[in-house]
Formats: C-alpha cells, structure tokens, sequence
C-alpha cells in the first residue's frame, strides 16, 4: 500500500519539474504502475469488498447493510472451529506427505536421473493436463473397496494403523480423512517437487565431495550441506502445498464423509447454496487470517533470510 | 597444534594404480612413492591424469587396478570419510552456507575434536584471516577463499594433503607470494603435501620432488635441479623450460665423454650424461647454457662450438633471446645475460659454444617436439626445433 501512495507522490512531482534526470529517477516506479493496478483491482479492492460484507446484515433476498457486526466472527470461530482445526491438520498432513514424498523424488530427478531428467520432470507435471476434478474422481476408483489398495492396506494391516490413528473407519479407504489427505497429497505434490527441484539441481556435487572428504559419511553430508542448502526449495514448496491445500475443498467432497468436512467445503455451501454471504465472508476472511499467521511464524521460524 | 592423526603413519605409496574411464586409460600402471613430510609435485599438461590421481587417493575415484597405501594401511578401498586425506579442491568448494570459521571448523567437527572452534581459529590465523571468521565465503576474494580452503584441509592435520591446481584462479603476484606462503606453511607443520600443477615454475619453486606426468604415466621423477639439468625424456626436456634438441649420432668414444656428430660437427657430452651410448640421439641444450659471440672470436678451450646467423634478437631486460640458424637451417634458442657485452643484430654471423657436462642426450627415437609449447604468432619457427626432422 505505501508502494501506491509513494507513485502517487511520484507521479505528481513530474508535472511540475520535468527535467530529465527526475524523469529517470520515475522510470522504475513507472513500470510497477500496471503491477500496482492489477493488485489493486484483483486484490485490495476484492479483499475490502469480502471485509465489509462479512459485517453486514441482511438476507439474500432483502438485500444486506453495513452493521459492523463484529460479533459474527466470534460465532463463527465458536461454530466451526472444528472445520477449521481439520482443514489445518489435513494440510499439514498433506503437505508432511508431499515433503516426504518430493524431496527423494526431487533429489532423484537432479542428481540421478541422468539424460532422463527432462522427462521426468515433463512427468511431474503430466497431470495438469487433465482437470483437477477428473483427477480426484479418478482417486473414488483407485481407493474403492474392494480395489488393489485396499486389498494391499487390508494384507499389510496398514488398514489397522489408519484405524488407531483415526484416519479410517473399519476396513474401507473412500470417505474417510485417509483419503481427503491422499487426495490432497497427490494433488499438490507438484507444487512440492518443483521448487525442491530448482533449488537441489543449483546444489554443486563436489560439495558432496568436499563435505565427504572432511570426515562426513553420506547422511552427515546430506544433513551438513544438501539440506541447508535445499531450504528454500522446502520452503517455497511447502508454502505451495499448505496454502492451497488449507482452502481446497474439492477433495473432501469427493473423498471424504460427513466427518472430514474442511471449511472449504463450508464455505463454498454457504456462498453458493445457501447464499448466506456475510456469513461466508466472515468464514473465508478467517481462514485468510489464519493461513497468514500460520505462514509468517513458519517462514520466520525457518529462518529463510538467513540462507544463501 | 589439534592432536595429528597421522601419528605413526609413513609414506603414500601408489602401486600399479590404473584408472580406466570406458576404455580410456586417464592413469596408467602408475607406481610412485612420496616420503611422509615431503612437498611433492605432479606436474603435466592438461588433461593428462593429474586430478584424477588425486582423486583416487582422495578416494572420490575408485582406481581399476592397483593399490594406495599411506605407510603400513591399504586406503584403496576406504570410503573418502575414512582417509587421513584432506584436499584443497582447484574450486575450493566452500560450504557457501556457512561462514568461515564454520568451514574451517567442518572437518574438526566432523571428527569430535575437542575445541573444535578454537583450533580453526588458530588455523585462521595461520593464513592470516582471522579478522574475516564471520563472513560468508561469497563476500571473500579469490585468494582469500583459497586460504580459507587451505585452513579448512590444514587443521585437520592429515597425513597426506591434495592441492589440486589451488593457485590457478590467482593473478600472478598474488600467486608468487601464496606459493612461498605454502612452502613456509608446509615447513611450519611438516606434512606431506601433493600439489598438481601445470605451471612449471611453480612446481620448481616449492616442491622437493617433482613427477612429470604425461598421458596417464610418469615420464620422469626427481629434484627440481635434477630433472631440469638431466631430463630423461624429451617431454620433460622440453615441458620444464626450453631445450635446444640437435639430431646427432653418437660415433665414438674418448675416455668418458661421447663423441655425437651434428651437421657435421664432432660434439662432445660426458658419457654418463646420455641415454643411450651408441646410434642416434637428440643432443640438447638448454638456451641459457649458450654462449654466444661474433664468429671469429676467441672462445675457450675444450667448448662446444656451432656456426650461426642471428635470426631475431628480442631484448627483455635482464636477457636478450636470440634465434640462431645453424648452417643446416635448424634454429636454436640463445638466452644471453645482459653483462653489458655489445647486442648481436639480425644478420650477424656468431658462433655458439657450451660445455659438455651442459649437454644431454636422449634417444632419437623420442618425438622431438613432445611437450614442446605452443608459440603464439605463427611467424615464430616453434623455439629451437625449426628443421630438426
Ligand atoms: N569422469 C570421467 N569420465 C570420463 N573421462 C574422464 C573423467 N574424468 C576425467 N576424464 C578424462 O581423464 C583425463 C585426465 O583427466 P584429469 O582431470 O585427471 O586431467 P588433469 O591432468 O587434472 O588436467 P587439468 O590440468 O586440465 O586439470 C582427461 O582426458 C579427461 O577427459
Ligand atoms: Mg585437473
């Protein structure tokens, strides 16, 4: 916002002193103006839009008012904080998952892949190519009972660890947390392998082998100087994980129950079916809050600035 | 200084090591040893197996045949994280994470030395950067990173260290005053030291032993004086400095010395000082041995003696190069030391003399022009060899 009110300023000066050198001075401001507008209009503008109907009252059909119902976030939070705790854990879950995941999978891909990288990361990405919502349908028919998965988790007595952990009930995948996680999982992995990849592949091997040469065996290296140096790859990648998969909403329609509702899915209801819209923004300007709060302490926690 | 690990441990020794890359022989059958407290240099061009052997006794390569022992212990097959190694990579790779002092600590750490810190900072200060601890490796200049590298191999007192090339990055004054640094320090601690260089100077400036590789095998392995006075090969001949290589056959004997014939001329070379005692040779000598003076002159007794015309003289202060033709039309290089005797211009007939202990010979069946280098402007015959075939 001071970037706006400083071109404002700016933009001022020239017409009274249009000598040549101020002009260059501006330039740079000049090129953040189409920037500026588009954050303007597609996101400040939006956001004080969602903030002063979240404190309106009305109905639908009477139209609403501006009341300064502060009260209605107190509710809210007091209603569903359940939905919100769950969207949260499901993310964080997912996002472990992805983490896990991703990161042999990036390694694999920039240090091992040899002349296969380009496909392999071609790859990766491969499922954008068809749509999100045709992609988690596809997950009902992968985790149907009866399916190999099943069959493999039942065999395993994977299904019976889910169970204790409260991610499943009895010995079915579909419509249980398990599978809302899964789905967030396999559909955010992308964002996770991505900028993992982009930060491991800069990682210079020799030094793996100067770390090897100072008395370091492989996992020491690896904890002493790949992962240090892979850090803001874990971070940008697990940003882009968590924040979506917070708001998502598709996969717990599709694959969860009645039990595993996020607030995503709350929200979308209450915008679209029951057009309660303060109550929906309210709810969505709390998840934002949230969201915000939860990134700015892990960002600070991991200490990002104070890597290479 | 950290308590040593190289207690007890002797020389490294490398035996028939070979190092194939497909069915590319980078190393071949090489067998050497280096005394424990050495500064030793691998010398050659580029390309001819010198990281590679150091990689291999680094254990970052994994030789395909033979043996590396540092005193009594097989280190063949250790991993690299095992090997009283340490090197100081042609890069540096510096941890660009971490700062200085935590570089230089790495390896103490690594190892649970006790006061860890404390020894990197008196390693620090050994390369005089003590003041920079703090700094990130990319907020240092290219010599200052390469000390960090250096303190960072040095502290962990090794048995062996590898420098691979660590001055090639330097400008070269900042490269003479860190080549006497070395040397100084390597006296200080008194550990072996493997140095891979390409620059000639280099290696007889600081090293007690110097191998001269080429293409995968040592040509020849001894003390600087040694291997420029007395060069075995004419790689080495012509790789350490500059030799003036004649074609000659060697047709008798008398007394100690050899008899060589060279366009005609009956040269003398003291019999111990060729490679072979009958057939033909490249007799050599270097350009700096050359006397050289007006033809006609009087010149001493019991010389070598050849006719020449000045080709070209190039006057560069403390010496003046000439290019003389002989009468067969092969031109060899004179370094003359500017003593304040008259220059010689092109044109001037001259005659160039030496004493036979100066000379060598070596066998002719050897490439003449092998490890010669390259001259720049083309109008220059390549030094000393024009015509020789
Ligand atoms: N990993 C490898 N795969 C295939 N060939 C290799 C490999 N490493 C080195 N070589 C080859 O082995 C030869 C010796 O390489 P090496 O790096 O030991 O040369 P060098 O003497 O250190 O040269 P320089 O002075 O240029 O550093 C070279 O011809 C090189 O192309
Ligand atoms: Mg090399």
């Amino acid at each position: 916002m001071s970037a706006i009110g400083s071109l404002g300023g700016a933009g001022g000066r020239t017409k009274t002193a249009p000598d040549r050198p101020e002009k260059r001075r501006l330039t740079p401001y000049w090129l953040l103006v189409p920037g500026m507008a588009w954050l303007l209009i597609f996101f400040v503008v939006p956001m004080v839009f969602l903030g002063s109907q979240s404190l309106q009252t009305g109905s639908f059909e009477d139209g609403t008012k501006l009341t300064w119902n502060f009260s209605i976030y107190w509710e809210t939070l007091r209603g569903y904080w359940p939905h919100y705790a769950r969207s949260i854990g499901f993310a964080a879950l997912a996002t472990i998952a992805a983490l896990l995941i991703g990161y042999p999978l990036a390694y694999m891909i920039a240090h091992k892949s040899g002349r296969w990288k380009n496909i392999l990361l071609v790859l990766v990405i491969a499922p954008f190519f068809t749509s999100f919502l045709i992609r988690t349908l596809a997950w009902k028919t992968i985790l149907s009972s009866g399916g190999p998965v099943v069959w493999f988790f039942q065999q395993t007595h994977l299904t019976d660890l889910l169970q204790w952990l409260h991610l499943t009930d009895k010995d079915t995948l579909l419509a249980t947390p398990f599978a809302v996680i899964a789905g967030l999982t396999y559909n955010f992995l992308p964002f996770m392998v991505l900028p993992l990849y982009a930060s491991l592949d800069r990682l210079d091997h020799r030094l793996l082998e100067a770390a090897g040469d100072l008395y370091s065996r492989p996992f020491t290296a690896f904890r002493r100087v790949t992962l240090p140096l892979s850090m803001p790859g874990v971070v940008a990648g697990t940003l882009l994980t968590f924040i979506p998969a917070a708001g998502d909403y598709i996969n717990s329609v599709l694959l969860g129950n009645t039990r595993s509702t996020m607030i995503g899915q709350v929200i979308d209801g209450q915008f679209l079916r029951v057009l309660d819209y303060p109550q929906a923004a309210t709810m969505s300007f709390i998840l934002l809050i949230i969201i915000l709060a939860i990134v700015m302490t892990y960002v600070r926690r991991s200490g990002t600035e104070e890597l290479v | 200084m950290p308590t040593p690990t190289s207690e007890g441990q002797g020389d490294l020794c490398l035996t028939n090591v070979t190092k194939r890359f497909g069915d590319f022989t980078a190393v071949d059958d090489l067998s050497l040893t280096i005394p424990q407290g050495s500064f030793f240099a691998l010398l050659g061009a580029s390309g001819c197996g010198k990281t590679t052997t150091l990689r291999m006794v680094a254990g970052l390569e994994r030789p395909t045949a033979g043996t590396i022992s540092i005193g009594e212990e097989d280190i063949t097959e250790a991993k690299p994280y095992a090997r009283p190694v340490n090197t100081v990579f042609q890069n540096y790779a510096l941890f660009p994470h971490m700062t200085v002092l935590d570089n230089v600590a790495f390896g103490l750490k690594r190892r649970k030395v006790a006061d860890a810190t404390k020894t990197a900072k008196e390693g620090l200060e050994l390369v005089e950067l003590g003041h920079l601890a703090g700094r990130k490796p990319a907020q240092l200049s290219g010599g200052q990173q390469q000390r960090v590298a250096l303190a960072r191999a040095l502290v962990n007192h090794p048995a062996v260290l590898l420098l691979d090339e660590p001055l090639g990055a330097l400008d070269l004054k900042l490269r003479r005053q860190m080549q006497l640094e070395l040397k100084k320090i390597q006296e200080e601690v008194g550990l072996t030291f493997v140095h891979v260089t390409h620059d000639q100077e280099e290696a007889m400036t600081m090293a007690d032993t110097i191998a001269v590789m080429n293409a995968g095998v040592i040509e020849q392995l001894g003390h600087p004086t040694e291997l420029y006075e007395r060069p075995a090969s004419t790689f080495v001949a012509n790789f350490l400095g500059q030799s003036n290589l004649l074609a000659g056959e060697i047709s008798d004997r008398v007394g100690g010395d050899l008899v060589v014939q060279v366009g005609g001329h009956k040269l003398a070379l003291p019999g111990d000082r060729s490679t072979r005692q009958d057939g033909k040779v490249w007799l050599g000598v270097r350009p700096e041995k050359l006397r050289i003076g007006l033809a006609g002159g009087a010149d001493g007794a019991g010389r070598n003696h050849l006719d020449g015309v000045v080709l070209d003289a190039s006057f560069t202060g403390v010496s003046t190069q000439y290019l003389v033709r002989l009468a067969w039309g092969q031109a060899i290089t004179v370094v003359a030391q500017n003593d304040g005797s008259a220059l010689l211009r092109d044109g001037d007939q001259v005659q160039v003399s030496w004493v036979p202990q100066h000379g060598f010979a070596l066998d002719a069946a050897q490439d003449a022009f092998a490890g010669a280098q390259r001259v720049g402007d083309d109008d220059t015959p390549v030094p000393a060899l024009g015509g020789a075939r």
